[in-house]
């Protein structure tokens, strides 16, 4: 099953990866790192991710350490 | 099935020091992913000098030796001289490539020394608080040029990868952005190239990439990647300016 893990520690909360899921599975959570900003998290539901790996292609911090296909 | 992991080339538990949504960090982990695909994590040697740049040997498990300011393909002349058999290259920003480091560049490519050189465009000096570089645009407010940059009082930018391009002993030059996900692939492509060239004894190999600076350019990461897009690359247009590693 495809997803993706999220180191939170490597996170900046930059947001490029949630402009960047084709699917707009990648969200903005409850969470708040060190700094005080919302950390991102995964969210599929319907299972609609295909492991494409834009993400981790896109994020400047290597925080999207993993993607499954 | 993993189709993306962590590339082993860096230490464990790292974390970039770099402000959110630069795109150093992209830069670090395709060159990261490179050497993991190529194996040569055993025989490279890292040469940084000065700038943000320099961090990368913080965060990568590989040998290191640093450099003076803008001299570190000068230094990384030697390391290749005294150890061929080593696979070296350097990690620049603009200012240290360009400005600083021009004569030790320029001079590295007309003597045709096999390295490889990536160099990172973002139009500023960043870790010194976003003053005017040599790429800087024409218009682009720095905190040394409050008006803009303009041609009477601080003249035009250079564009490194077609002068890199013009000398003889060069292999391989392109330029090459981080502002969409292709982009990234195409300049992984062109890292690699850059690298085969320095492999295959051809002569330097050169990847000038046009990065964000989000801090000094008082954007958000997202604008930071438009501004790229929409204006950056009509100043410095994207392409291949010399590639002699398929003849």
């Amino acid at each position: 099953m495809a997803h993706i893990k999220i180191d939170e520690n490597r996170c900046k909360t930059c947001y490029l990866c949630i402009e960047t899921c084709p699917k707009g599975l990648i969200k903005k959570s409850n969470r708040v790192n060190k700094l005080g900003e919302y950390t991102v998290e995964f969210v599929d539901e319907k299972k609609e991710c295909i492991g494409c790996a834009m993400c981790a292609m896109r994020c400047p911090d290597v925080a999207i350490v993993e993607v499954h296909k | 099935m993993l189709v993306f992991e962590t590339p082993k080339s860096f230490k464990k538990d790292f974390r970039y020091s770099f402000c959110k949504g630069c795109d150093h960090g992209i830069a670090i982990r395709l060159v990261a992913e490179l050497i993991d695909e190529l194996g040569l994590k055993e025989k490279t040697i890292l040469t940084t000098s000065i700038g943000c740049s320099v961090t990368m040997y913080d965060f990568m498990d590989l040998d290191c030796i640093e450099a003076p300011h803008g001299r570190a393909l000068a230094v990384a002349t030697g390391v290749k001289r005294a150890c061929p058999d080593k696979f070296v290259f350097t990690y620049q920003g603009d200012g240290d490539f360009a400005s600083i480091g021009l004569a030790e560049s320029m001079h590295a490519a007309l003597r045709g020394e096999s390295l490889t050189a990536i160099c990172i465009n973002n139009t500023t000096y960043g870790m010194t608080g976003g003053q005017l570089g040599p790429t800087t645009m024409m218009g682009q407010i720095t905190t040394t040029s409050p008006m803009g940059r303009n041609r009477e009082y601080y003249g035009y930018p250079i564009h490194i990868a077609e002068q890199i391009a013009m000398c003889d002993g060069t292999a391989y030059s392109a330029r090459v952005s981080l502002d969409s996900v292709p982009n990234i692939r195409k300049a992984k492509a062109a890292i690699k190239k850059a690298f085969e060239a320095q492999l295959k004894g051809l002569g330097l190999g050169f990847v000038e990439i046009l990065s964000t600076c989000p801090t000094n350019w008082n954007m958000t990461p997202s604008e930071a990647h438009e501004h790229v897009k929409n204006n950056m690359t009509k100043t410095f247009p994207l392409g291949i300016y010399k590639d002699v590693t398929e003849e």
